[in-house]
This record gives structure tokens, sequence and C-alpha cells, in this order.
């Protein structure tokens, strides 16, 4: 299993690679899209705004590569906090864009989703399995906490594509996944022994 | 439901850490890297770092030492210390830093918290107050405590929640190191005045304080530093406390 982690200036690519070590997964910091044949999974990462981070990605020539990725060349990707949210169709965080469209939803601020609560939400909430059986989870308890730190979340209609949700203020997905993409809201390299187990099935056990 | 967290602050001066009383009469308390893998074995909620001279000296935040403690670091890890630029963020994220604490450039530039929110997103931004009582009232201050500001902490806190700051890391310079209990009444008007997490520091001496700093004030948050340093206190041992107060904490 070979992962590249893609570098788009916009993230902390250590963690992801410390942990994924941890794991005795090797992977590699790709900055360049041009080459991705010898990856079979992709993680995009993510701690940033979402306008920045989609412009940085189209500058770059990553969202034909990821496209043809994810699509022809049948690699998997993994989007990791606002890598999650770059998946979807469109984000209002600073304006309005449009994602890499590969899963439903449009991402909004929490307020618009009903919540009252301190925003961002930051902190370690539960995760509520929707598909407990789906191999990603395997493993692991249901209510675990895993961290989160974020202000937006995905508004979707898609309930088969959600995979796993939280509840803060109203209820958001926390892990969406549909063909060979999966997206994490929070960061699993970041939420200690559940985190690492949703990424070692992520790596092994994860089939589509 | 999300938890109330427990979070150790590691004061970073020169080589080692250190942790003073009043944000004075420092007592150096060991290397930095052991203690990051020693509270990351331990599994904390998050973990505060703070490079207390960058600014007093006029340097830059060591990026690079940043990047050797992180790759030590799974826990969620706050870093502050001499940030003024965007570019600090770019370098302290690279190096992997979760969040990023900015505190006396902002009383210069209060605008770099609205470019980096911008730029890295609220959560990122971490803004960083210390506060203590002048004749009565609250005056907030930079360079580590050393200088005064004409800022109250409550109106500035609302200021920079309003430019985009994620959280506010709020402490209370009296009460650091004492080990006599939080600022309540700082940390009450700071939470009511917000509507952005608060992390309450400053005097932690005992469970009961981060009980009350978190269910009596409303932080959402209780940062510590000399309660673990120098006591035998665990943040396990705190969340247990907080648990059986009725406060939602992360078991392990």
């Amino acid at each position: 299993m070979s992962v590249a982690i893609i570098d788009y200036g916009a993230g902390n690519l250590r963690s992801v690679r410390g942990a994924l070590k941890s794991l005795g997964a090797d992977s590699e910091v790709v900055a360049d899209p041009s080459d991705l044949t010898r990856f079979d999974l992709l993680i995009l990462p993510g701690v940033g705004a979402f306008g920045e981070a989609i412009d940085r990605l189209r500058d770059a020539g990553w969202i034909e590569a990821l496209r043809a990725a994810v699509g022809a060349d049948g690699k998997r990707l993994l989007g990791v906090c606002l890598g999650m949210q770059l998946l979807a169709k469109t984000s209002a965080e600073y304006g309005r864009h449009e994602g890499l469209g590969f899963l439903e939803g449009d991402v909004v601020g929490l307020r618009d989703l009903g919540c009252d609560d301190r925003v961002p939400h930051v902190g370690w909430n539960a995760l509520s399995l929707d598909q407990p059986e789906h191999a990603v989870f395997n493993g692991l308890k249901d209510g675990v906490d895993v961290y989160f730190v974020h202000s937006y979340a995905l508004r979707t209609a898609a309930k088969s594509q959600v995979l796993a949700s939280a509840e803060y203020g109203s209820r958001f997905p926390a892990v969406i996944g549909g063909g060979r993409v999966i997206g994490m809201q929070f960061h699993p390299e970041k939420s200690s022994t559940p985190g690492l187990t949703l990424l070692k099935n992520v790596l092994e056990r994860w089939t589509c | 439901m999300l938890k109330t967290r427990v979070i150790p602050t590691l004061l970073w001066k020169d080589f080692g850490l250190v942790k003073g009383v009043g944000f004075d009469s420092w007592r150096r308390v060991g290397p930095v890297l052991p203690a990051i893998k020693v509270y990351n074995r331990r599994d904390v909620d998050e973990l505060i770092l703070v490079d207390i001279l960058a600014t007093p000296h006029g340097q830059e935040p060591d990026a690079d030492s940043v990047a050797d403690f992180a790759e030590h670091c799974f826990v969620p890890f706050t870093v502050g210390g001499g940030v003024r630029t965007l570019d600090h963020f770019a370098s302290l994220l690279r190096a992997g830093a979760d969040k990023i604490a900015v505190n006396s450039v902002l009383y210069e530039t209060p605008d770099l918290v609205d470019a980096a929110a911008r730029r890295y997103g609220a959560q990122c931004v971490v803004a960083s107050i210390d506060a203590k009582r002048q004749e009565g009232a609250w005056r907030a201050y930079a360079h580590s405590g050393t200088k005064e500001t004409d800022r109250d902490p409550v109106t500035f806190a609302k200021e920079l929640a309003d430019r985009g700051a994620g959280e506010i890391l709020l402490t209370s310079i009296e009460r650091d190191g004492s080990m006599e209990g939080y600022d309540l009444e700082l940390i009450t008007a700071v939470t009511e005045a917000v509507d952005i997490p608060v992390i309450a520091s400053g005097g932690a001496g005992g469970y009961e304080h981060m009980r009350q700093a978190v269910q009596d004030a409303g932080a959402a948050a209780a940062a510590a530093a000399s309660i673990f340093h120098f006591t035998e206190a665990t943040p396990a041992e705190a969340k247990v406390y907080l648990a059986e107060a009725g406060a939602p904490v992360r078991v392990g």
C-alpha cells in the first residue's frame, strides 16, 4: 500500500505522516500532481480555510489530477478535516466556492446548521456510527471520542454517504464515504488510539 | 457531546522548560522533549507550548525545534511565542503545530487575527491574553507580562473573537503559579463576552479549581502547568474528578 500525502501548502502534513509511520506505513509527501501512478492511497490533509485551499489546489493542477486519480486510475482518497470538506460540492467559508465534488453536500457554517454553542467546535466529541458494519470502523466502539477542530461542516441529503456523525448543536457528518473516497471531519492523526484504528482500517481493511 | 479539556501547558525558555509565579521567578523544570513524550504517553487531551522569550528578545519562532517536538507529539498541539506574521503561522503549522497562539503582536497589529483566520481558518488561531488587576480594573499585558497595555482583557477578547480568533487562551498573571485557584471573575467576564471557546489558565492548584473554572466560570478547557510540574496531580486524575462532578470528559 503506497501512500501519498498531498502537499498543497495549507496543511499540517507531519502529524499525518507521523501517525502513518507509527502504524508501520510509509508515506510520501507529494507536491507535484503529475505522477501519482505509484500510489494506491492519496491523503488530502487540511488545516485552513476552504477558499484558499481550493485555489491552491487548482493553481497547482491538483483538481484534474485528483479527479483522474480517483476516477479512471482507481486510486483511493482520504480527506481529513478541511480535506474532507474539499471533497464536497460547495462551501460557504468566506465566500462561495466549488469543491472537488466527489461526494454530495455543501459545506456550511456550524451556526447555519443550528448550533448555538461556542464555535469553532474544538475538542473531543463522540463518533456516532451510522454504518457500524463499514470496514473503516472495525474494532471501534460506537461513541468513542475523536478530536474535532472546525467551524464548518457538511450539510448533505445523501444518507448513504454518511458513515458516522457527531452532535454539536446539530447532528452533522463526521465520516463520509462513497466509491473510492472517504472523508473524516475530525483529525484521526490526532485522535489517539481510535484515530489510529481508523487510519489502520483505511490502510488495511477498506476495499472498494 | 463535546468534552471538557484538561491541557498541560509547557513554557519554553532557552533550552528548557520553566515555570514561574506571577510570570516571574522562573524555575527550571527540565528539557522540553521528555516532557512532551511523557504527556504524549499519558494521552492528554491537548498540549500547549509557549516560547516565552521570543517576543522579549525579538526573536522569530523556532520552527525547527517545534518540528522536532512535534514529531513526538501525537496529541493536539498549540504553539505560541513570538508569532508576528502569517509566515510564522505557515512555518509553525508546517512544523507540526495544530493551532497557533498569538499574544503580543495583537496589541499593535490585531488584524493578523483576521488575516490568519482567512488563510488558515479560525480554528487555528488562539488569541492569548494575559491579564492582571491594576487599581481594581483588569489590564491586558504584552511581552510575557512585562508591558502593561491600555486594553481591558474582556473587551479585547470580544474584539479578537469578532476578528476571527477561534479560541481565547486567558491567563491571570496574578494567579499564575500561585496554585490558589483560577481568577473565576475574570474567566466569567470573558466567557460571557464571547461565543468562542475560552481556555482558562493561571492558578490551578487542585482539581476543584479546574472544576470551578469549567462548571462555574464557563471555560471550555482548563490549562495548567505548576500543578503538573510540582505536585503529584495528573491530567488523568483531574478528568476523573471532573467526571465525578458531572463535567463531560474524554475517557482514554
